[in-house]
């Protein structure tokens, strides 16, 4: 195996005060950001929040304006062939051979990372396995699922078994069971040790896979945090009732308490803020005991938009 | 030493990628096989009959197979621009400029795998000529230039492409270099004899590249006088190349990094 040491440090990815501009748009504000080695950051935003801007800084595919960005302890504008010997990118767009087949692709790459003949093989092989392709191996890519192609884009990237690894939303337009898929793979190379930063669009990606998330937002990281902590930022999940009868409607927000409650978009509905499963047992056995009958229940999670509402609301 | 080994074994990965795909996209291989043979067979039925060969004295076979050579190796060689920028429209540059591979050996590799390819498609023009009645009159050493001089056109062209294709960066706008290629040769002394042509045209046909080209490959398989042919031929061929070459390395240099 042609496993690649570097000197020894803490953090993976260290970003201090990045900058970009294309011609008068500016895409990066000042961005910071740290990847403790063997996390996984989630860099979290809309469309054209800088996400992909950054990751192809830190690829070394593009050179900032300004500020500094190490990656593995090298810096990302002098020292590119040494980044480049640590990373593996896997980008928004299809990074294999549409024409080559999936052990064509992974050989190609692996030699390019100058293994040999051999072991390119047996590595081709190896990532097959390992990423569920190998009956699929010897067709060509451009007819794989899109889930296939980018667990396969995925392989490529770990041909070198680099020790910090970049997804550009790598979950994109897949369907949920693919989307498990891949998550589950991203799981098993953050237990297996590597370093990930990953983009996404899904607050619920970033909640599943992260250590820590960063709110990026027209270049700006506006918020920072562990996942939990972001969350409560944000509010908790609440929780739909709808009853059976709308005289019952004063009745359940006293038991429930006036101030923790309040109306629902119907006339039969109340929300409140719930804290897990235990809170929402004792509420439905409060409202039991008050004789109130509840005819349906529904919890609504926050979701990005609403992460942003709250970020950008503190921000201005 | 030893880096110079890493980086031919990187270009000869890159140009067996390259060659691959190309014998797996049809258009691809009817670029490369059919279309020589078709396009010999054209001039020699269609147009033959009808162009006379001025005061060169030479049958019209004889007299447009440089040409047509010309025109089999060219054409395949100037779609060497869709091919790069295929791969800068699609995320596959970003895997490769994020190997430790120097950023020169992807331009490279389709240039190379461009001539292999293209050289084999004058190849199959000329089996079709032969087969159709070109009676070559050539030493071993003349045919050995012939081939140096076909080479040296094909990877002219593919030059000019590969640098074509970083500037205008889309497949479609890429894809026009071919014609400006396929179609240099009829404003040549190559298809219909340029003393034949009105003043202006006769002109640029004189002196574009293509005239001395085939002029010296008329004298090297068929005993025609060579005059200065030759040496404007090398002149040609060595400025396109030097010219194009280091501008597409620095433009690649710089497209992949925007």
């Amino acid at each position: 195996m042609n496993v690649i040491h570097s000197t020894s440090f803490t953090d993976a990815v260290l970003v201090r005060g990045l900058t970009k501009s294309f011609g008068s748009t500016q895409v990066l504000a000042g961005i910071d950001l740290t990847v403790p080695t063997g996390s996984l950051l989630a860099l979290l935003g809309p469309n054209g929040s800088g996400k992909t801007t950054t990751v192809r800084i830190l690829t070394t595919l593009l050179a900032p304006d300004g500020g500094t960005a190490t990656v593995g302890g090298h810096d990302v504008t002098r020292e590119g062939v040494a980044v480049r010997r640590l990373i593996g990118l896997t980008s928004q767009q299809a990074t294999v051979d549409g024409l080559l087949t999936g052990r064509e692709n992974l050989e190609l790459f692996a030699g390019l990372y100058h293994l040999g003949r051999r072991q390119a093989r047996r590595r081709a092989q190896e990532l097959l396995e390992r990423f569920d392709l190998a009956a699929a191996a010897n067709r060509r890519v451009a007819t794989y699922s899109g889930g296939m192609r980018r667990r396969l884009d995925l392989a490529a990237s770990m041909v070198s078994a680099p020790r910090i690894l970049f997804l550009d939303e790598p979950t994109t337009g897949l369907d949920p069971r693919s989307r498990a898929e891949l998550w589950s793979v991203i799981r098993e190379l953050l237990a297996g040790g590597t370093t990930i930063l990953l983009t996404t669009q899904y607050l619920e990606e970033a909640d599943q896979l992260a250590d820590r998330i960063a709110v990026i937002n027209g270049g700006r990281v506006v918020a920072d945090d562990s996942p939990a902590a972001l969350k409560r930022q944000v509010g908790a999940e609440r929780l739909i009732l709808r009853l059976s009868r709308t005289e019952d409607v004063p009745r359940a927000r006293s038991a429930l308490g006036e101030a923790e409650t309040r109306p629902g978009a119907g006339e039969r509905e109340i929300t409140l803020a719930v804290q897990g499963p235990d809170h929402l047992r004792h509420t439905l056995d409060l409202l039991h005991r008050a004789g109130v009958v509840v005819e349906h229940v529904a919890l609504s999670t926050p979701t990005l938009n609403d992460v942003f509402f709250e970020l950008t609301a503190v921000a201005a | 030493m030893s880096a110079a080994l890493t980086a031919a074994g990187d270009l000869h990965r890159l140009v067996v990628r390259n060659l691959r795909r190309e014998l797996r996209i049809l258009d691809g291989l009817i670029v490369n096989t059919a279309l020589p043979v078709i396009i010999m067979v054209l001039f020699v039925y269609v147009f033959g009959g009808a162009i006379t060969t001025g005061s060169s004295g030479l049958a019209y076979i004889d007299f447009v197979v440089p040409a047509v050579l010309l025109m089999s190796g060219g054409y395949g060689a100037a779609l060497t621009a869709v091919n790069i920028a295929d791969d800068l429209t699609a995320g596959m540059i970003d895997r490769l400029r994020t190997l430790p591979i120097g950023g020169w050996t992807v331009p490279a590799g389709h240039v190379v795998a461009s001539v292999i390819r293209n050289v084999a498609a004058s190849g199959f023009a000329l089996l079709a000529a032969v087969a159709l009645g070109f009676r070559p009159d050539a030493t071993p050493a003349d045919w050995a230039l012939a081939l140096a001089v076909v080479t040296g056109y094909v990877l002219a062209m593919s030059s000019l492409a590969v640098l074509w294709g970083l500037l205008v960066r889309s497949t479609q706008a890429a894809g026009a270099f071919s014609f400006v290629v396929l179609f240099l040769p009829y404003l040549s002394d190559g298809v219909v004899p340029a003393e034949t042509m009105p003043d202006v045209l006769r002109d640029f046909a004189e002196n574009q590249p293509i005239t001395p080209i085939v002029a010296t490959l008329r004298s090297l398989l068929l005993n025609q006088p060579m005059g200065s042919s030759g040496a404007v031929t090398a002149a040609w061929l060595a400025g396109m190349v030097l010219v194009s070459v280091p501008i597409a390395a620095l433009l690649f240099r710089r497209r992949t990094s925007a």
